[in-house]
């Protein structure tokens, strides 16, 4: 039985390791690949590496810090933030990450989606969607650019869209709930799982082990990724696969 | 010293972790593509992901693929990962478009559950291939694919896990031996089978090999060969 994946997910800025509450006010949390390095080992079934580097010369060396951490880590790991063109993609495909995410540049070009999906396959394909609860209650609406810029596009519609443009996977940050530690937005995942083809990694929220429980057992998310808990050593890997295996859920042990 | 492996390197795709994976393990291996050729001397690793269209698109190119199949048919021991196990079939839904027929059955599209499969799943070992001496291990592995082999004959499974009912995630038939899932992306776990397929096919192994095709066990081309 396919298991579900726990992923913690690292900010990289200049190759250092942030998390932001909120998407503001970063905190630095150490060496991205050390730290990865230790996440593999203590059971994480993937990770996540998001680019904040706004420069340049950062983009350069985030395809170092890629190379690094393929050559390092025997599981996989995905690679967002910043990603803007098949050039970018194709990069960091070749630096050595399995699978990049992209968010504000699908938004603007829905092509990107199938053009990568068609030249390096879906399974390396993963769409972020950063969504936020409409005003009017009735669903969520895409943000991009960080969750600077709202789009007034429908997201379990533009989600769709993805699935049919050849996204192997969707990220679903919820931004209300995002660095406020109080659970995944179990609505919003649940709405998303079911709907879609393709698997939803559920982000933004996670509290404690029961937090990922909830998620998988309630929201039936295929996958759960956070990183607070984790970089503030609030709890380890094994302690969320524990509660998780626990309530009767399948998790690789 | 470690065999020395023959690197496909036409496939594209996770040609890069399976090389990083192979220097983690001490493994030396030799890139080999059309301008490169294997000669056969030493076994054949093929990682594939993506299409099977594209990657036997690929293959095809100055007729290596009927290079690496008359190699294999001839004993050089394969390796086959992900899309490298599904080429090895006769058929592929996926591009609707023929394989290398190395092994009889066809690779056909999940029809449960979201697709593509994208995690760790456990596999264990199929009754009919299970050693005493010397098992193959039951544990986790990564898989990512939305297509799965078919084998005609049964016996040629390896390991089965499941995903809305069995499916085939590894053959081993004589000389060939193929992954679905992605060993170089399987942690230790990973690690250890590759490093199982590779003492089975190293000097010691490789005389073994020979034995079973005394005893007829070594592969037959299924449906009467076509190379």
């Amino acid at each position: 039985m396919l298991t579900k994946r726990i992923i913690p997910c690292l900010d990289v800025r200049d190759g250092r390791t942030v998390k932001g509450v909120n998407f503001t006010n970063l905190r630095d949390m150490g060496c991205p690949v050390e730290l990865g390095l230790m996440y593999e080992s203590q059971g994480a079934d993937e990770l996540m590496f998001l680019d904040i580097t706004a420069s340049v010369e950062g983009r350069a060396a985030m395809l170092e810090f890629v190379e690094r951490v393929a050559d390092t880590l025997s599981i996989p790991f995905t690679v967002g933030g910043g990603v803007s063109s098949r050039e970018n993609v194709t990069d960091l495909l070749n630096a050595g990450a399995d699978k990049v995410s992209m968010n504000t540049a699908a938004v603007n070009r829905p092509e990107l989606i199938n053009e990568v999906s068609t030249q390096f396959g879906s399974q390396c394909c993963v769409v972020a969607i950063d969504a936020r609860k409409k005003d009017t209650g009735d669903g969520w609406e895409v943000l991009i650019k960080g969750g600077r810029e709202t789009t007034g596009l429908d997201a379990l519609a533009w989600a769709e869209e993805c699935a049919k443009r050849g996204a192997g996977e969707i990220l679903l940050t919820s931004w209300n709930r995002d660095g406020m530690q109080n659970g995944f937005d179990l609505e919003m995942v649940k709405a998303f799982s079911e709907s879609l083809p393709i698997p939803v990694i559920a982000s933004g929220g996670a509290a404690n082990p029961e937090s990922f429980v909830e998620v998988f057992q309630k929201a039936g998310a295929d996958a759960a990724l956070a990183a607070s808990i984790f970089h503030d050593k609030l709890y380890s890997i094994a302690d969320v696969k524990e509660a998780v295996k626990s309530a009767g859920i399948s998790v690789r042990d | 010293m470690k065999t020395e492996v023959d690197l496909v390197d036409v496939a594209g795709g996770n040609l890069g972790s399976v090389r990083r994976c192979l220097d983690r393990l001490a493994v030396p291996y030799n890139l080999v593509n059309p301008s490169n050729p294997p000669d056969g001397t030493r076994p054949i690793i093929l990682p594939g992901v993506g299409n099977f269209g594209a990657v036997m698109e690929n293959l095809q190119k100055d007729g290596f693929d009927r290079l690496v199949k008359n190699l294999v048919a001839g004993g050089t021991p394969y390796l086959g990962i992900c899309v490298g196990m599904q080429i090895l079939f006769d058929w592929g839904e996926e591009s609707d478009s023929a394989g290398l027929g190395l092994l009889s059955g066809k690779v056909v599209k999940f029809t449960q559950g979201k697709i593509p499969q994208i995690g760790w799943n456990r596999i264990e070992c199929a009754d009919a291939q299970q050693t005493t001496s010397k098992p193959w291990p039951a544990g986790y592995v990564y898989f990512v694919n939305s297509y799965v082999a078919q084998p005609d004959n049964s016996q040629d499974i390896l390991y089965v896990a499941d995903y809305f009912g069995n499916f085939c995630a590894a053959v081993r038939r004589g000389n060939i031996c193929a992954f679905q899932f992605h060993p170089e992306k399987s942690g230790p776990f990973g690690q250890t089978l590759l490093t199982r397929w590779l003492e089975s096919v190293s000097v010691g192994g490789a005389n073994n090999l020979k034995k079973s095709d005394e005893d007829g066990r070594v592969a037959r081309l299924s449906g009467g060969g076509k190379c």
